[in-house]
């Protein structure tokens, strides 16, 4: 069975030019996203992820090559498409309700409103925020506002969904829960989530592939294949010999990228060859 | 040249050939708007006369007595009312009572008083600029960091050293915005008195231009009243800057 | 029992003022400062009677529309000329020139062009008033968050919501600062425009009053224009708090 992908990273190329600067950010970045899946990227500090997630959102526009969802180059934000960001504090209207905010973005998309009213209530339910649809986002923990921007993503109906490091200023306890949040809210929405974090051991948890990034100008050093069991626990898969393997071959490929490696020797996943993904995707 | 530099200086070219060629057209008379270049010549002649710099000069006089004694006395009331906090919340509301009151009001009352020289358009001066220097003393003087303030009191710092030591260097870049808003605040009411009460000073040499319907002269007047208003500002932000190098609301911005 | 204390703290002063005025001037025989007492007499029937309709409700009714219409497009422009940085590039010395002219002399110049009647003062009021309100309202399109703007693409908010939601709410606390500057520059504009040219509203009639020497009502004239003043103060104050409850908010949580 061979799926079209839904997102195509066709070797983007980034250069911020400034002034008579150039720096050159990502260099060559090549790989597909299936329809369905849920792909973490990891990769060091400064290694150009929020760069490349913002040129899929298409918030950002690519100066080599080309970004395709659903088969569309990507020009501008595209229909289908959501973004929890890192700063939940200010990626949600602070002069606007909770239920507003999640609101919002349907209202715009002229969903009727008996429909919006439904979709905000489930979508809140699902993240676990019942009793807050009137409260102003300020008036919640971190954690908690991060559960609103997810439900507003969620609300939106997107097909693929994008997440840049949204975990990153939250605390470890309530981190894990929203971990476990994501991995619930894919299996069950059936959503593409493209997931970019800097920590090594939620890629593994969350992913079902893990793409290594080298340091910039950006490349991909390795495409890893998780293959741990669908069902995971916080205790008992991060407790799997194979966890701990994984997170180790990660960790070693994250290491070679911040001493500034390009491509992994004696491994077949280099970078710049697509019928590696060709290969792949059955 | 650096590009927001050039981009700045077009625009203001554009501004200026707007002026020249817009009335020319025969969508606005001369007579309403004469062109640039005879703003210019009639600034010229200006500028030749003794009438011009003398009116200069009382603007200039009338703007620094009123700011002078609206500065002192904001300060002083200021620092009193800050540092005693039972003043402070019975002169609050007074405060908040007294401030919105437009002092062009006054207008009628300064006449009566002083008739139409010099000191009615500097009361209504001191009064419009005394609130903004008072205003930003007492949130100077509030803003004094209690652990400082504990510290000088447990060293039984006397008031007069409490205040040289802590309440001074806090409340000073708050003192300097007060005086930078008086001083905006003065000059626009400087030049409101001569133009409405008649004191002598650029306003009334505006408002003798206008009666006399010579156009350009009175164009060539306001120039002179803009430009002053941004020497004004211009020199009162170098002031601002030169006095806290030190600090961080200075810093931040040299940064930025 | 705290807010009785507060209360009572608020309104010491206030009394024991008025109460000295009062007493001070009773009996006063001096032409200038007629006893406060005549003055309040003289309220009524100079202000509420024919004079309401003739002068009282013309001069508000030109600072409304003037304040208005200044309000609309300076934030207008504001939020173009903040929103490009090129286009601010290229208005800022015109815009630092424009907004450091003292506005009374702008009367003499539009009195060129639009009389003395009411159109004269309402453009009076909005060329005087817009400079404020623009160039906060340009500072505060700059700080809204990066994030919050990304946000408001990628749920792809059409025009007219990114306006509403995202700039108008998002530049609000700078846009309140330069509206609550122009309401006092408004009815400095109000009155003197008045004073200087007219044939009616309150800064006419008052300034007739002290031609007169109708001294007791020109300072009911003063007084009713401070009472204005501080009204608009207030109502402003009300507004301001309703319209940033959100900000205020935000502020304490941080």
């Amino acid at each position: 069975m061979t799926t079209a992908p839904v997102l195509a990273v066709d070797h983007v190329r980034k250069i911020y030019a400034g002034g008579d600067r150039r720096v050159e950010a990502v260099r060559d970045l090549h790989f597909e996203v299936t329809a369905g899946e849920l792909v973490c990227v990891v990769g060091p500090s400064g290694a150009g992820k929020t760069t490349l997630l913002r040129c899929i959102a298409g918030l950002l526009d690519v100066t080599g090559g080309e970004v395709r969802f659903e088969g569309a180059p990507i020009d501008g934000p595209p229909r289908g498409m959501a973004v929890v960001f890192q700063e939940y504090g200010r990626s949600l209207f602070p002069w606007m309700t909770v239920r507003a905010n999640v609101e919002l973005p349907l209202k715009e998309k002229r969903v009727p409103r008996e429909r919006r009213a439904v979709l905000v209530r489930d979508a809140l339910a699902t993240v676990g925020l019942d009793d807050v649809h009137d409260a102003y986002p300020w008036q919640l923990s971190g954690g908690m506002q991060q559960r609103v921007a997810i439900a507003r993503a969620v609300a939106y109906g997107p097909h693929v969904l994008l997440m840049d490091e949204p975990f990153a200023a939250v605390d470890a306890q309530t981190r894990a829960d929203l971990e476990d949040l994501v991995r619930a809210l894919w299996s069950r929405l059936g959503v593409t989530v493209l997931f970019v974090t800097h920590d090594i051991d939620e890629a593994v948890y969350l992913g079902q592939r893990v793409l290594v990034l080298s340091n910039s100008p950006t490349v991909v050093l390795e495409d890893v294949a998780v293959d741990l069991p669908a069902a995971r626990d916080q205790l008992s898969t991060r407790a799997l010999p194979r966890f701990a393997e994984l997170r180790a071959h990660v960790y070693g490929l994250v290491q070679q990228a911040k001493r500034g490696a390009r491509t992994v020797m004696a491994d077949p996943t280099a970078i710049g060859r697509p019928n590696v993904y060709e290969g792949r995707t059955t | 040249m650096n590009p927001a530099l050039r981009r700045g200086l077009t625009g203001l070219g554009v501004f200026v050939a707007v002026l020249e060629v817009f009335p020319r057209t025969d969508v606005v008379g001369r007579g309403y708007l004469p062109p640039f270049s005879s703003i210019v010549s009639a600034l010229g002649r200006q500028v030749g006369e003794p009438a011009f710099w003398s009116a200069l000069l009382d603007t200039l006089r009338g703007w620094s007595a009123g700011l002078g004694i609206a500065a002192v006395a904001g300060l002083v009331l200021g620092v009193a009312i800050g540092v005693v906090p039972p003043l402070r919340s019975l002169t609050a509301s007074t405060i908040e009572f007294l401030r919105p009151i437009p002092s062009v009001a006054l207008i009628p009352l300064a006449v009566l008083l002083y008739g139409t020289g010099m000191r009615s358009t500097v009361l209504l001066i001191v009064y419009a600029s005394f609130w903004q220097v008072l205003v930003q003393v007492l949130d100077g003087v509030r803003d004094v960091d209690p652990v400082a303030a504990e510290t000088a009191r447990s060293y039984r710092f006397g008031l007069r050293t409490r205040i040289r030591t802590v309440v001074w260097p806090t409340a000073l870049p708050y003192v300097l915005t007060g005086l930078r808003l008086a001083a905006t605040v003065a000059l626009v009411l400087a030049i409101t008195g001569e133009l409405v009460i008649g004191s002598p000073g650029l306003g009334r040499q505006i408002a003798l231009a206008q009666s006399a319907g010579a156009v350009e002269t009175m164009y060539a007047l306001v120039v002179v009243a803009g430009l002053l208003g941004v020497a004004v500002n211009l020199s009162i932000r170098a002031v601002e800057r030169r006095t806290l190098r030190w600090h961080v609301s200075v810093r931040r911005e040299a940064a930025a | 029992m705290r807010l009785l204390r507060s209360t009572l703290t608020a309104a010491a002063l206030p009394v024991a003022l008025v109460t000295a005025w009062w007493l001070i001037s009773r009996g006063s025989q001096s032409f200038f400062w007629p006893p406060l007492s005549d003055i309040v007499a003289e309220l009524r029937p100079t202000w509420l009677g024919e004079r309401l309709r003739a002068d009282v409700v013309p001069s508000l009714l030109r600072l409304a529309t003037g304040y208005a219409l200044a309000l609309a497009a300076g934030i207008l422009a504001g939020l173009a000329i903040g929103l490009s940085a090129r286009l601010r590039q290229y208005c800022e010395p015109v815009l630092e020139f424009c907004r450091s002219i003292p506005p009374p002399v702008l009367i003499p110049i539009i009195m060129l062009f639009a009389g003395i009647g009411d159109q004269m003062k309402v453009i009076v009021i909005v060329s005087g008033c817009v400079w404020p309100v623009l160039l906060n309202t340009a500072e505060g399109a700059r700080a809204i968050d990066e994030v919050l703007r990304d946000t408001a693409r990628v749920y792809r908010l059409r025009p007219a919501a990114r306006f509403r939601h995202l700039l108008l709410r998002g530049a609000s606390p700078h846009i309140v600062t330069g509206a609550r500057q122009a309401l006092s520059i408004a009815i400095i504009l109000m009155v003197i425009s008045e004073m200087f040219a007219a044939s009616n509203g309150l800064g006419f009639a008052t300034v007739q009053f002290q031609r007169s020497f109708a001294i007791p009502q020109m300072w009911s004239g003063i007084l009713l224009l401070g009472v204005i003043g501080v009204t608009l103060a207030l109502a402003f104050k009300l507004v301001e708090n309703r319209v940033l409850a959100w900000y205020f908010g935000l502020r304490r949580h941080q």
